[in-house]
């Protein structure tokens, strides 16, 4: 297909664009195969390009011959294009329409862009579970790397190695993986150094309603229980949820036929009603007209707020299960590839001082997230201000993000990355020219041959340049085991990304960098004092009259 | 020592609440002529908790359990101890005893008239010139040829309410001056609280006038000419009733009310709606509660956030302060401010406008100026509304701790614009209510000098003066853009926070170095000690006499903010064993 079909209008002179807090640009508005692009033709004036697949969408308003375009995109920006003459304007609303509704995953941006930087390390191979293993390795020789999902055939959302328990071989996990919702069958997803607990996740037990077993299922399960130890099956679902699952085939583990683990539900929400409250954050967030009591209610009414809460305290008692009470952790809902995730990545973040590096974070994500075969791409589809009606859309790794944000605000200098990082992940998973967020799982991904046709956003961030800018100036490595509060007055709506676009950030960046400034200056001073310490001893060695005081 | 019963009780078990700390510890409780102590048993730590009397708002006693009786003292710097004590007869003593020790009678009973700090009287006189309001008036260059000191109230002739040295307008003769006063509901006349040199506009305060529904008054009248006049820019005064208009048009029925647009000319009304001492008490109490329950949800906070009305009217309060910066820097016009009594709204609104305004006001002598101007000295009634003595609980209400939360706020938005950090208001906050020093007792300038307070207590402001550096803030730069000038607020909603720092007091349980201002703080004093280190070195000519310098900074091991990574208190993330 061609895009040209696509592009009615190529180009307009005379158009306006507005957007928040900078001043308005008359320019030429052109739209590519993938870019909607505003150029001045000025010098030095800032010109917009805009990924088709950052847009979310589109309205039209007329006044007289004079038609606008707002955008809205998935990085919750609204703009505003003044477009000089109906035909045009519509031409340029439908054209934008369909280019950034592409069904084909062939035909996105990540397969045509070509990096305009060099490479220095491929990020497609830096986080291979054969070398995550080997950190594993070193610590316990209790698990080993199965190949057993090598061609997607036993669970096609697994990838194609992932860690078991030693003593279970490939046709039990066969066995388990019939059991097992989407055939995930329990495996590692963290071993906690300090006391040689794990977490592990699945999917769903298929007990359905008449209470289906699986022996192997038991035998995998409480074979990585230490003798004498109990461990706690974390169900993500409330217990009627749970329950109402058995219905459609799904369930959870009856105590009595795993009897040294104890069972607890917590209620993380799942796909419409997180997409929803998105939405509804959202539109309260724009309104500036609303008074104090509106805008807290409609932030109530939102309940993203409760979500956050909702996660990381599961989060907090799957780590405190595990650092605490020195027991191991099974966690799944039901399809096991969303608040499953939630609860196994932001656990390792507090239990774990290198998730919280920015080269740790990239491995996080790409072992509990992409890996783990979270569905990006049908929960990335549409943001916030998406009119259609939500199929598999859903904000699961926004609060994710959501969470870091919160801990890191509560431990400002146990992270090596700022708060940008996760804006920029945000950002990325939703549009990209790097095709990192592709596909719904590794199958999907290897089936694209994204790693030969296109670039990683690891191999980007990777960069000394990039890293400098995400690294936060108050990073000091801390070993601990961080506890967050989960108290509501503690957790905080996050600014940087839903009042990005709403309120000017100058002060809060100023403030931020006279804080660069003072570590700086500091270093700086240091290194002074250093070397002048160093010539100083030299002297003194020197000069063995100088030695006696 | 009368009022103590027993003196001493041993094997009391305490819970600081508002630690966050779930955790009991055993000990023994004494009671002083004022102060609970508490000692832990725990031979290697031996604890010691101190609640001065004055700071108990209120001694609850819940039904006794089976292990003892129990007491819960709330006090007003929002810290909650729990008592377990295991003879009935002791807990009812004690809570004899603190019931009427926390509430004193008569001034002679308070704190500051007992406290004495380690100083002569030459040191305390000293003291209380520390803050000296005629050298601020001079330095926004008042008195001037448009505005001038007036005798009118030397002695508290015309208003015993306000200080005996105050600034009209140069037009305002003593007649006018006296006849307003007249007008005004307890004698409070227009005057002077902030001078903007820059547009010669000028904020003055007041109370309501006597209006009823068609009262005027001549001197009244000239007297707001003669404020309109003090400004050669403009032909016109803004009057800025603090109070919604409907409270306002009551106040008609009973002799006072507001201006009338049609007797005065060229001034403009205009209404703010900042609500009564009574909806501000029972909206604070809101909040407090919200904070009290176990196990709060999300929806619980928000809700609760939200029917408190608090933020509103801290809204409230900030957006009067930014009408007032705007209309004396944008429009050049001058603003008299009133509300009822012009002593609670009044001040907030006045002197929120002055912390916009005047970057001097954002430094930590600034402020305490500005708190001893718009305050202490136009009688704010601090001993009524933050209840040092027994009294009518009706007149006690969080006025200053409004203004204190309003800078708070500020201070979050702009980072570096204030020398001071949060702490800093804390501790102003907790003094306020504290009455450990004469600065904020009485309700006017005449009391405090009726009581001979200069003689018989100290002043605060020496003290956090000396104590500075644990209040400065690491990011405050004169130099920058956002500390210059006028400061110009958001105050869309989403810009307001619940103070956790004031409300919660978990924060300031858990050891130091925890938030980044802390840990900026040590960077900076250690870049101090590098420096001095690298002038030493330089002095020393090479060869010279060996300098045996031993490590001032090199990273100390607890600087790290994180360092206590595990955050003492607060609902962690995990189930509650209680």
């Amino acid at each position: 297909m061609e895009f040209a079909e696509l592009i009615k209008t190529p180009r307009v002179d005379g158009v306006v664009l507005h957007r928040p807090f900078m001043p308005t640009v008359e320019g030429t508005l052109c739209l590519t195969g993938h870019h909607l692009i505003l150029s001045s033709r000025q010098d030095n004036t800032e010109e917009l390009w805009l990924l088709h697949s950052n847009i979310d969408s589109i309205e039209k308003r007329f006044v007289g011959s004079l038609g606008s375009i707002i955008v809205k995109c998935k990085d919750l920006r609204v703009i505003q294009l003044d477009i000089p003459g109906m035909e045009e304007c519509l031409n340029i609303a439908s054209s934008v329409e369909a280019l950034s509704t592409l069904d084909s995953v062939s035909l996105m941006y990540p397969f045509f862009y070509r990096p305009m930087f060099e490479v220095i390390e491929d990020g497609w191979h830096s986080f291979l579970p054969e070398d995550t293993f080997k950190d594993l390795e070193s610590m316990t020789d209790e698990w080993r790397l199965s190949e057993v999902n090598k061609d997607f055939s036993v669970c096609p959302s697994y990838p194609p190695l992932v860690a078991v328990p030693k003593d279970i071989d490939d046709n039990t996990l066969r066995k388990v993986a019939t059991f097992r919702h989407g055939g995930r069958f329990p495996v590692l997803s963290y071993y906690h150094k300090k006391n040689g607990m794990v977490m592990m996740r699945a999917g769903q037990p298929l007990t359905g309603t008449n209470g289906r077993r699986c022996k192997e299922d038991e035998k995998l399960i409480n074979v990585t229980l230490r003798l004498g130890k109990r461990g706690y099956i974390i169900d993500t679902r409330t217990i009627s949820v749970a329950q109402h699952a058995k219905a459609r085939g799904g369930g959870f583990e009856t105590e009595a036929n795993y009897p040294q683990w104890r069972r607890i539900h917590k209620a993380i929400e799942r796909f419409n009603v997180l997409q929803e409250s998105l939405i509804k954050l959202v539109e309260a967030c724009n309104d500036q007209s609303h008074n104090m009591d509106r805008w807290l209610s409609k932030l109530e009414a939102s309940s993203w707020q409760t979500h956050v809460k909702e996660i990381l305290t599961t989060a907090c008692l799957a780590a405190q299960c595990i650092d605490r009470e020195g027991a191991s952790v099974l966690v799944h809902g039901t399809e096991g590839t969303d608040s499953t995730l939630q609860v196994t990545s932001l656990a390792q973040i507090i239990l774990d001082p290198a998730c919280r590096t920015i080269r740790g974070f990239q491995g996080l994500v790409e072992r509990e997230w992409l890996q783990a075969g979270h569905p990006f791409q049908q929960r990335c589809a549409q943001s916030a201000y998406s009119n259609s009606k939500p199929r598999q859309e859903a904000p699961v790794f926004l609060l994710f993000l959501d969470c870091v944000w919160q801990i890191l605000r509560q431990f400002p200098c146990s992270f090596e990355f700022t708060e940008s990082f996760l804006v920029l992940l945000f950002e990325h998973a939703y549009a990209s020219q790097f095709a990192t967020f592709l596909g719904n799982s590794a199958a999907e991904r290897a089936k694209l041959s994204l790693t030969e046709k296109t670039v990683s956003l690891w191999s980007w961030v990777n960069r000394p340049q990039e890293l400098e800018r995400l690294t936060n100036p108050l990073y000091e490595p801390n070993s601990l085991v961080i506890w967050p509060s989960v108290a509501p007055q503690s957790l905080l709506l996050w600014e940087g990304v839903f009042l990005r676009w709403n309120r000017s950030s100058k002060w809060l960046d100023d403030a931020y960098e006279e804080m660069v400034h003072i570590i700086e200056y500091n270093k700086e001073l240091q290194n002074k004092v250093n070397s002048l310490r160093r010539q100083l001893a030299q002297l003194e060695t020197d000069d063995p009259l100088l030695q006696t005081p | 020592m009368e009022h103590i019963r027993t003196p001493k009780v041993e094997n009391v078990r305490l819970l600081d609440r508002s630690s966050g700390q779930r955790k009991v510890s055993t000990g023994t409780l004494y009671l002083s002529a004022t102060h609970t102590i508490f000692v832990e048993n725990n031979p290697e730590t031996r604890k010691e908790t101190w609640v001065l009397h004055s700071m108990v708002s209120s001694v609850e006693r819940p039904p006794s359990t089976p292990v003892g009786s129990q007491l819960i003292l709330r006090c007003k710097d929002f810290r909650v101890f729990q008592i377990l004590i295991p003879q009935e007869r002791d807990c009812s003593d004690v809570h004899t005893s603190l019931v009427r020790l926390s509430r004193p009678e008569k001034y002679s009973e308070l704190y500051c008239l007992s406290f004495n700090p380690n100083v002569n009287k030459e040191e305390r006189e000293e003291s209380w010139k520390f803050i000296d309001l005629m050298a601020d008036y001079k330095r926004m260059g008042v008195p001037n040829n448009l505005w001038v000191s007036t005798a009118a109230n030397s002695e508290y002739r015309v208003c015993d309410t306000y200080p005996s040295e105050l600034f009209v307008p140069k037009s305002a003769t003593p007649a006018i001056t006296v006849g307003s006063s007249r007008f005004r509901s307890r004698g409070r006349f227009p005057v002077l609280s902030y001078f903007h040199q820059d547009t010669l506009a000028a904020v003055c305060r007041c109370s309501q006038p006597l209006s009823g529904f068609s009262g005027r008054c001549q001197e009244d009248e000239m007297m707001l000419q003669a404020v309109m006049k003090s400004n050669p820019g403009s032909d016109y005064i803004y009057v800025v009733d603090t109070r919604p208009k409907l409270n306002a048009m009551a106040n008609r029925a009973a002799g006072k009310g507001y201006e009338n647009e049609d007797h005065y000319t060229n001034i403009k009304l205009q209404f703010i709606g900042i609500e009564n001492i009574h909806v501000m008490r029972s909206s604070q109490q809101k909040i407090i509660d919200v904070g009290d329950m176990r196990s709060l949800s999300m929806t619980d906070f928000l809700w609760g956030l939200e029917s408190s009305g608090w933020l509103k009217h801290i809204k409230a309060i900030l957006d009067a302060g930014v009408f007032i910066a705007r209309a004396v820097t944008d429009e050049g016009v001058s603003v008299l401010v009133h509300c009822s009594d012009g002593w609670d709204r009044t001040s907030q609104a006045c002197s929120v406008a002055s912390v916009l305004l005047d970057p001097y006001y954002r430094t930590i002598k600034g402020l305490m100026v500005l708190i001893e101007r718009d305050w202490v000295a136009f009688g704010h009634k601090f001993s009524h509304r933050y209840a040092h003595l027994d009294g009518d609980p009706k007149e006690v209400s969080p006025v200053i701790d409004q203004f204190l939360e309003c800078v708070w706020q500020l201070s979050e938005q702009f980072p570096c614009a204030f020398e001071f950090n949060e702490r800093f208001l804390i501790a102003i906050h907790t003094h306020v209510y504290s009455s450990q020093y004469g600065t904020f007792l009485g309700n006017s300038q005449k009391e405090r000098r009726d009581m001979r307070l200069h003689e018989r207590s100290h002043s605060l402001w020496p003290q956090l003066w000396l104590d500075r550096a644990q209040y400065t803030n690491p990011l405050y730069k004169a130099e920058l853009s956002q500390s210059q000038g006028v400061l110009r607020p958001n105050t869309t909603p989403y810009c307001f926070k619940m103070w956790k720092g004031l409300y919660n007091h978990m924060e300031k349980s858990t050891p130091p170095h925890q938030s980044p201002a802390d840990f900026l703080s040590a960077v900076r004093e250690e870049s101090q000690q590098l420096e001095e280190e690298l002038t030493n070195h330089q002095e020393v000519p090479p060869g010279g006499t060996a300098h045996h310098h031993h490590h001032p900074g090199s990273r100390q091991e607890n600087s790290s903010p994180d360092r206590e990574a595990n955050h003492v208190g607060e609902d962690r993330g995990f189930e509650e064993e209680d």
